[in-house]
């Protein structure tokens, strides 16, 4: 594997790895964009990240990850207030291997209507499988999507909520951090004015050899953290499943290449978005990345 | 009550939850950060298993390690019709059989997912070789019973060597397994899923 030409894909911070997966003293191979890349931790733990000739890479900690670029002139990394909020359960939920594009993932987190095929009971339930109207912008002094006024029924939206045994209709905000993260916010059991906050952060490897990292901060004072950690790896596990079996697993961005309905707003937005900015890489695009 | 020690993703603790819910029993779970967590390594958890690994069982002053062991156990003492582990000798004898495979022949494919979902250092070309290996043993050992009029892995009704096999197979494609070649083991799990009690977990193919 070759790393790619895509200065698009190149210009923007990725994780490599979650808080405390390189052990003091330890390494990790790795890869981004198709560039191999070694991780190092010294006796505190602190990560360093190398190409294989020694050059050291830019390396930053945040969301309980650490990222690095390729880039010369990456894009800011996102502003996530939450997980400086003092009351939040700030949670690192690992990562997990995913064979499809980046972008597939992320459109699968923007996607409400599976909810109830494939996270039954939990996210969704059959007799509720109307994704409401909602609404998309582009927030230009971010530069990032959001879709807001989001609503959907849910029998169990979060653990807290499982072990309340309460269904609910979840409110929830989508917001595109970069084209290759993806957070939301949705309703917190108990809190009426406040939204827990669930991110989804992607190393692509390869075009089609993702690592996806799903940090939270989340308003909970109820359930354990293995619980919450078991919860989302439940529900990441299950998309995992239908992500893989997607065709083709790059992203389409021709306009008719698959039809949108009322439900995918967001994607649609999101597919305009990362053709705005000429990015090919995870895309099926004339020119391959 | 029966206190398990679990991790929802983990094959082999589902395997135990399946017996315990084919068998209607009352469980609590103790959730083990198994994966980020690594909790199982943890002194605390040595304490319990020293081999590190889960499923753990507890039972009154009873505390069992190794799925295979807790299934056998918990047949014998809670299923009081006796048919998920057999006393007939011939039978018992194939049963044990089948658990030993699925707690040796059948950990490849187990491997292969644990690499390709949670990045796991193996050889996964060999990892899937050798689970393809054992899913033709147990697709041709189920064609022979299916000619036969039977559709488990020992006799004519389902037994703890089916419940010990099921969850390796059937989360397979997680490790990048697929099974176009094995119809048999692909009828067998549509059989699987229609005992009453039955469950799945994330992974497990609506299909099958």
């Amino acid at each position: 594997m070759t790393i790619t030409s895509d200065t698009v894909a190149l210009n923007q911070w990725f994780p490599v790895a979650y808080a405390g997966q390189v052990k003091p003293g330890g390494r990790l191979e790795t890869m981004l964009l198709g560039q191999a890349l070694t991780l190092t931790a010294d006796p505190d733990g602190k990560v360093s990240v190398h190409l294989q000739d020694g050059t050291a890479m830019p390396t930053k900690e945040a969301f309980t990850l650490v990222f690095t670029t390729l880039g010369d002139a990456p894009r800011p990394m996102p502003v996530i207030a939450e997980f400086d909020e003092a009351d939040r359960r700030v949670i690192n939920c690992g990562s997990v291997g995913v064979q499809t594009s980046p972008c597939r993932i992320v459109e699968n987190f923007l996607d409400m209507a599976h909810f109830c095929f494939v996270h039954t009971d939990i996210l969704g339930a059959v007799e509720e499988t109307e994704v409401l109207k909602y609404r998309t912008e582009l927030r230009e002094d971010v530069d990032e999507i959001w879709a807001t006024d989001c609503k959907f029924f849910q029998p169990a939206a979060s653990q807290s909520a499982r072990e309340a045994s309460a269904g609910q209709l979840t409110d929830y905000i989508y917001r595109i951090t970069t084209p290759f993260s993806v957070m939301l916010y949705k309703t917190a059991m108990g809190y009426a004015d406040r939204l827990d906050a669930i991110c989804l952060f992607i190393q692509p490897r390869t075009e089609t050899d993702c690592i996806a990292y799903m940090p939270m901060a989340l308003l909970d004072d109820v359930s354990s953290t293995t619980s919450m950690i078991d919860f989302q790896q439940t529900i990441f596990l299950q998309d995992r499943i239908i992500l893989e079996n997607q065709r083709p697993r790059l992203l389409p961005i021709a306009p008719r290449a698959e039809m949108p309905t009322r439900a995918d707003l967001s994607s649609v937005a999101y597919r305009r978005w990362l053709k705005s900015k000429g990015l090919r890489f995870g895309l099926l695009t004339e020119d391959a990345a | 009550m029966i206190r398990l020690y679990n991790y929802t993703l983990s094959g082999n603790c589902y395997k135990v939850r399946l017996l315990l819910d084919f068998l209607q029993l009352e469980y609590d779970t103790v959730a083990v950060d198994f994966f980020p967590g690594r909790e199982q390594e943890t002194p605390e958890f040595l304490a319990l298993n020293p081999l590190g690994q889960i499923p753990v069982l507890e039972e009154g002053d009873l505390r069992l390690r190794d799925a295979q062991a807790i299934l056998c156990y918990l047949a014998k003492r809670h299923d009081a019709a006796g048919t998920w582990l057999p006393q007939d000798p011939a039978a018992f004898g194939q049963v044990m059989m089948w658990l030993s495979f699925a707690g040796t022949a059948l950990v490849p494919a187990s491997a292969a997912r644990m690499h390709d979902a949670f990045g796991a250092e193996l050889d996964i070309d060999l990892a899937r070789a050798n689970a393809h290996a054992a899913f033709a043993i147990l697709d041709d050992h189920l064609a022979e019973q299916h000619i036969q009029g039977r559709s488990w892995l020992v006799g004519a009704a389902p037994t703890i060597a089916d419940v010990a096999c099921f969850p390796h197979v059937a989360l397979s494609g997680d490790g990048g397994i697929g099974q176009e070649r094995y119809p048999s083991l692909r009828i067998w799990q549509k059989a699987f899923r229609r005992l009453p009690g039955f469950g799945a977990v994330s992974g497990v193919p609506e299909f099958v």
